[in-house]
């Protein structure tokens, strides 16, 4: 176990080097200068020339990479062009806030795709089985961003039962869970929850037919054992998978957010990055796809082992 | 097509108790013909032509101008007369800008998935194929853009090369290649060892001739189906940049840039304000039972 999970971090070095060259890169992709956003338009050519060296942008291009990854590896993303304040503490600030919309959505989406799927796996081919795969079809088919719209044009419209936008009273700063705060997560994380619920849905539906039709389960019916019997063995085949589709289906949520959270207005990483683009901030910009993106890749690291744990047979592949 | 189709019929094991006149029918023609049995899927085609053909002959359909607004008739409700689906917050025609929205929005929704399935698959091929170093080296290159959520890939990168159509399909397509990339790959790799590509290579035929007729007809079938998936996500996403106001710009008839400018009407006119989103529902839903459809059509043993 000890080995594989060596194996398996050897590989991600790699891709989070390379995850954070492409980030790197990104901001020396862009057309036009990087300094745009924070110099007046009528600046001068040495201001123009003191910030180019404040900020670095004066040297070559493997250097800054080198000194760039260098200060990442102690936290230090650099400061937002926009506000001046740290990139790192508004990067946290606002992934704490995704991490909990994507948590709560995660609660209501992977046990509801649990749960349709297993009754879609178990009644296959009946009409209950039809119905949970319309609800997946449509949760996967959905335009969230519209979904969020809609919900909130009957809940907070139509409805006045739940907050549009927003996390509450005090700004993002001080959520409590109690009611008045709980109430602003609401539809953000039912919107969020919709696409992993279709997408589990359909995958342990999938999965519960693929080991219905194995050798083994023919055996225990054999020896004799009750439909409800032999379906804890399907359920226990199937966790592994099922385990790997739902830590995908985190990292989506955690790394997608962004045009959830400009609907409601959720103050997490998304928001950010919606502001971070339309102000041109490219630190911050870099700052938080950089963050998003080593979060996504120790997500599946994480999968990998715990699928690892629960499953002696990917350890010896 | 022709000479990859008797390989594809040959490659996959018909059930033993067929009758031979079926089996003597190309593969595909059995798909087409599973096909058009499948009742969700043809309404699902018949429903997504509908929208193609009105797309298309939007121009000559008599339609009001998608353009031309007017003050005193903003933000009309639903069956407003003259005006069925209502206006928008310029006064214009909503019926004509969701005709005519379809347009731009299935053009940026389908082409980077067909870029992609081009471009996705040569790589996956070459990768394929050529095993060893070169699989290796496309593969992890490939593997690095995995590292992204998709959503976020695409997002980052028409952040960082602005707004625009074609930003957005350049976008998407680079979203999507990598994962057409692995799904060509592992065909490729699965088909490579098969005992007809020695047999073709015993026989003196050179390695392009060997993917030309004996790789890409047993590898284009699971390609395309899974790529015929990838539609009904990039309709979402492409539709998605627009409606950050990353895609297209006002004043084009689009559906998700519809649905960013109404975001502002929906405490006074909520339902016209959803109705471009509907359009992106209606036209991903049908891909996907679409392309549900033409996958198990497609899986010839059951």
């Amino acid at each position: 176990m000890f080995a594989y999970i060596l194996r398996r971090l050897a590989y991600a070095i790699p891709i989070v080097l390379s995850v954070a060259l492409l980030c790197f890169l990104l901001v020396h992709m862009t057309p036009g200068d990087p300094l745009v956003a924070v110099l007046p338009a009528d600046a001068s050519q040495e201001l123009a020339q003191q910030l180019r060296v404040a900020y670095g942008f004066d040297r070559p291009l493997p250097v800054q990479f080198g000194l760039w990854l260098w200060r990442v590896l102690h936290g230090d993303l650099g400061a937002s062009i926009a506000t001046g304040r740290p990139v790192a503490a508004e990067v946290a600030h606002a992934v704490a806030n995704t991490v909990m919309l994507a948590f709560a959505a995660a609660l209501i989406g992977f046990t509801l795709g649990l749960a349709l799927g297993l009754i879609a796996g178990y009644f296959r081919g009946t009409w209950v089985d039809k119905l949970a795969t319309s609800v997946a079809i449509a949760g996967v088919s959905v335009p969230h961003y519209w979904l969020g719209m809609v919900l909130v044009i009957i809940f907070s419209v139509e409805l006045n039962w739940l907050p549009a936008v927003g996390a509450g009273a005090g700004g993002s700063g001080q959520w409590a869970w109690d009611w008045a705060h709980v109430r602003y997560l609401i539809l953000p994380a039912v919107t969020t929850s919709v696409i992993p619920m279709g997408i589990i849905t359909r995958n342990v539906r999938a999965l519960t037919g693929d080991i219905l039709s194995q050798d083994f389960v023919e055996a225990l019916y054999a020896k004799g054992m009750r439909q409800s019997q032999v379906f804890r063995h399907v359920v226990k085949n199937a966790a592994p998978t099922a385990l790997a589709v739902m830590g995908l289906q985190l990292g989506y949520m955690l790394g997608g957010s962004i045009l959830i959270e400009t609907v409601f207005s959720w103050p997490g990483s998304g928001l950010l990055l919606n502001s971070a683009i339309f102000q041109r901030d490219l630190p911050l910009l870099q700052g938080t796809i950089l963050v998003l993106a080593i979060f996504f890749v120790a997500l599946n690291l994480m999968v990998d082992v715990a699928q690892a744990l629960i499953d002696p047979r990917i350890r010896r592949a | 097509m022709d000479a990859h189709v008797n390989v594809t019929a040959m490659s996959e094991p018909g059930p033993a108790d067929a009758p031979v006149n079926r089996a003597s029918r190309g593969y595909w023609a059995n798909v087409a013909r599973r096909l058009s049995r499948d009742k969700t899927s043809m309404v699902c085609a018949a429903i997504l032509l509908l929208i193609f053909l009105a797309a298309i002959l939007a121009p000559w359909m008599g339609l009001a101008d998608p353009y031309k607004g007017s003050m005193i008739r903003r933000l009309r409700h639903l069956g407003a007369p003259g005006f069925p689906l209502g206006t928008d917050e310029l006064g214009r025609d909503m019926i004509a800008r969701l005709i005519y929205g379809g347009r731009l929005s299935l053009f940026i929704g389908m082409s980077p998935v067909v870029l992609a399935f081009v471009l996705g698959t040569s790589l996956g091929l070459v990768a394929g194929y050529a095993g060893g170093k070169v699989n290796t080296a496309i593969m992890r290159t490939v593997d690095v853009l995995f590292a992204f959520p998709s959503v976020l890939l695409a997002i980052a990168i028409s952040g960082v090369l602005g707004a625009g159509v074609l930003n957005s399909i350049v976008s998407l397509t680079i979203v999507f290649t990598p994962q057409i990339a692995r799904v060509a790959e592992s065909v490729t790799t699965g088909v490579r060892n098969m005992d007809f590509i020695h047999a073709a290579r015993a026989s003196g035929a050179g390695d392009f001739t060997i993917i030309r007729d004996h790789v890409l007809g047993n590898v284009l079938g699971p390609i395309f189906v899974y790529a015929t998936g990838l539609i009904s996500v990039s309709m979402i996403l492409a539709a998605g940049l627009s409606f950050l106001g990353l895609g297209v710009k006002p004043p084009e008839p689009e559906w998700g840039l519809m649905l960013n400018t109404l975001r502002t009407a929906i405490y006074t006119n909520p339902w016209v304000a959803a109705l471009p989103g509907a359009m992106i529902f209606m036209v991903s839903i049908c891909f996907n039972l679409l392309s549900d459809g033409l996958r198990s059509a497609m899986d010839i043993r059951n």
